[in-house]
């Protein structure tokens, strides 16, 4: 047995994993180049009753440039943001939970972040310091707010235990709690149901520049941890006890990567409201093209489901045009569809 | 580093492993020299994955105490003992990542986080997926595999951990008898050549009884341990399983030979 391997064996460092860091690449400038695609069409496509043609695009009056630089460019660059929150949250849910079908929402931070937006409208409705109270916040405010707190109820009702099954369960049962308190709050207050509907159904037409901000900051403070922790996640693949015995500190991970989970997920779902599907679409999309590792996968998945949610930003809003789709039922649709797509593909293969 | 042959590797005394209200090893006192390879057989359900996921610190004790290299094996920072310590599960993980991925996860109480693998782990790697016969499928991805081809690439990440214990659940499961046999050589080999304390549950006693020491367990808890002549004197075998237990020696190994008299029966 010799003791250095011979140069025409590679075990990955080499050539071989400059292969997969090569397709790594072109993956990325793909994705990269349908993002600035879709960013082109979401500037010409719009309801307002402005102009829309390559020309206009180029030499824009006062009031079409507001329009662009102020409406069109921010929403498509949050649309991507967000999507791109919910693929890397969906990503490391995927991973942490090792089941397939777990999303970003998994737990509770979409109910939670919905109930935390229903009870600042009640508070803005009800009374003076309520309303400069809730305007101070603001519905991203109170989102997040919601979310995290629903994260820490579903943490702390595992008391401690960061176990896997204990985890699912608490989530759905915070989950179902949150949402059902939501429901009698919004059915006792009329008033505040429109704006409900459309933060429930999930909505890109809220985004500014300032949630673009938002959103991008999240991004870089998410995306940077979990694709370092991404090791982890490849060793946890191999089952819990395999990973420990490797020399990995589970609990620990797991906050961690649950923590980067609640964060991607409150700040999109603060921005765009309940978007469904992307981040459950986007990690499939990325091990049905580029077969991978957790590193691959976490940065592939962003890319994935930002282009996606852009897509659904403007398919919301040429579909029935000049009105507008909620995005939600964009992404519900399109997402649907491939999950069955997806589950017929593999009974065929039997 | 100078192995002392007389210093156990991994000791317990005293020890008691159990799931509530069930007890499975009751006060258990036994030391894994380096460079000697015990097998744990015993039916099936009697504790013999307890024991090993106890050793591995995977299993909290009851009470007693599992010692690595003389310290208390609890106290022993995580990734240092993964280091020393190196585990087999008993089924093998189906993942999407690929051969060569899963073995360099063994070399991750080395290598850490950002997996910057030196010279040194490319080199170990190769060793072990030489040694277990997988480097065919260093590219290929372990959910594409066979039961057989999935197993050897595990005990190729299992040997590049390059651990001075080795603890292994069935580490012949799902192969085929010539590779069962080059498992066992391996094992053989790691403890004479590598001074590697390894321990191993096997079902199959004929290979199981080619170790240099023995831990018999029955239903009823351990049956006894010690050198495989003393199992057979004893008759230990028969004792756990319940039911005798014929084995014949050939030439210096010792076979299980099933006793299935040839019956009249005419086909």
């Amino acid at each position: 047995m010799s003791a250095t391997p011979p140069f025409a064996v590679d075990l990955g460092t080499g050539s071989r994993d400059a292969l997969a860091n090569h397709r790594l690449l072109v993956w990325v400038i793909c994705g990269l180049a349908i993002a600035l695609l879709l960013a082109f069409g979401s500037l010409i496509v719009g309801t307002s009753s402005v102009e829309t043609s390559l020309g206009w695009l180029l030499r824009p009056d006062a009031d079409s440039s507001v329009v662009l630089w102020q409406i069109r460019l921010p929403r498509t660059l949050g649309a991507w943001l967000a999507g791109a929150l919910l693929g890397l949250a969906g990503g490391i849910a995927q991973g942490v939970f090792r089941n397939p079908l777990a999303e970003p929402y998994l737990l509770g931070t979409a109910s939670g972040a919905a109930l935390g937006v229903t009870l600042s409208l009640i508070a803005a409705d009800a009374s003076f310091e309520g309303l400069a109270w809730a305007a101070r916040l603001g519905v991203t405010g109170a989102a997040c707010l919601g979310a995290a707190g629903a994260t820490l109820l579903t943490v702390s009702l595992t008391r401690g235990v960061l176990e896997t099954r204990s985890l699912l369960l608490s989530g759905i049962v915070v989950a179902f709690l949150l949402g059902s308190i939501t429901q009698l709050l919004v059915l006792s207050r009329p008033e505040i149901w429109r704006t409900m509907q459309s933060f429930l159904l999930g909505s890109t037409g809220f985004l500014s520049w300032s949630s673009t901000e938002l959103l991008g900051a999240a991004l870089c403070v998410s995306i940077v941890p979990a694709v370092l922790l991404a090791r982890g996640l490849d060793a946890l693949s191999l089952g819990e006890d395999t990973a420990q015995s490797l020399g990995l500190s589970l609990p620990l991970m797991r906050l961690a990567l649950l923590g980067i989970v609640s964060l991607a997920s409150a700040t999109a779902v603060g921005q765009v409201g309940v978007v469904g599907f992307v981040g459950l679409i986007a990690p499939h999309i990325v091990r049905e093209t580029l077969s991978v590792n957790h590193r691959q996968l976490l940065i592939g998945a962003p890319l994935c489901g930002g282009a996606l949610l852009q897509a659904a930003d403007l398919l919301s809003r040429w579909v029935i045009r000049p009105s507008e789709l909620p995005v939600g039922a964009v992404t519900a649709c399109v997402g649907g569809s491939y999950l069955i797509f997806l589950l017929w593909r593999r009974s065929r293969r039997g | 580093m100078p192995v002392d042959r007389a210093a156990p590797a991994l000791a317990c005394r005293d020890l008691s492993v159990g799931y509530g209200a069930h007890i499975v090893i009751r006060s258990l006192s036994i030391a894994f020299l380096p460079g000697c390879w015990t097998s744990i057989v015993g039916p099936n359900g009697c504790g013999k994955s307890t024991l090993l996921r106890a050793l591995a610190g995977l299993e909290p004790a009851r009470s007693g105490t599992i010692l690595l290299q003389g310290r208390a094996l609890p106290s022993w920072p995580r990734r240092e003992r993964a280091r020393r310590v190196a585990w087999l599960a008993q089924s093998s993980a189906v993942t999407d990542l690929t051969g060569a991925e899963v073995v360099a996860l063994g070399r991750f109480a080395h290598s850490g986080w950002l997996a910057h693998r030196q010279k040194e782990d490319e080199a170990t790697m190769y060793r072990a997926m030489m040694a277990t016969g997988s480097l065919a499928w260093a590219h290929r991805r372990l959910s594409t595999l066979s039961g057989g081809e999935r197993q050897r690439l595990h005990l190729a990440r299992t040997l590049a951990v390059e651990a001075s214990v080795m603890l292994l659940d069935e580490p012949t499961t799902h192969l085929d008898p010539p590779h069962q046999e080059d498992i066992v050589r391996l094992l053989r080999e790691q403890a004479r050549g590598r001074n590697v304390s390894v321990v191993s549950a096997i079902h199959d006693l004929s290979l199981a009884l080619a170790a240099d020491r023995i831990i018999v367990m029955g239903y009823r808890g351990l049956v006894g341990h010690g050198s495989i002549a003393e199992a057979l004197a004893g008759d230990w075998l028969s004792a756990a399983f319940e039911t005798p237990v014929k084995v014949i020696e050939d030439r210096g190994a010792h076979l299980w030979r099933p006793s299935l008299e040839s019956s009249s029966a005419p086909c």
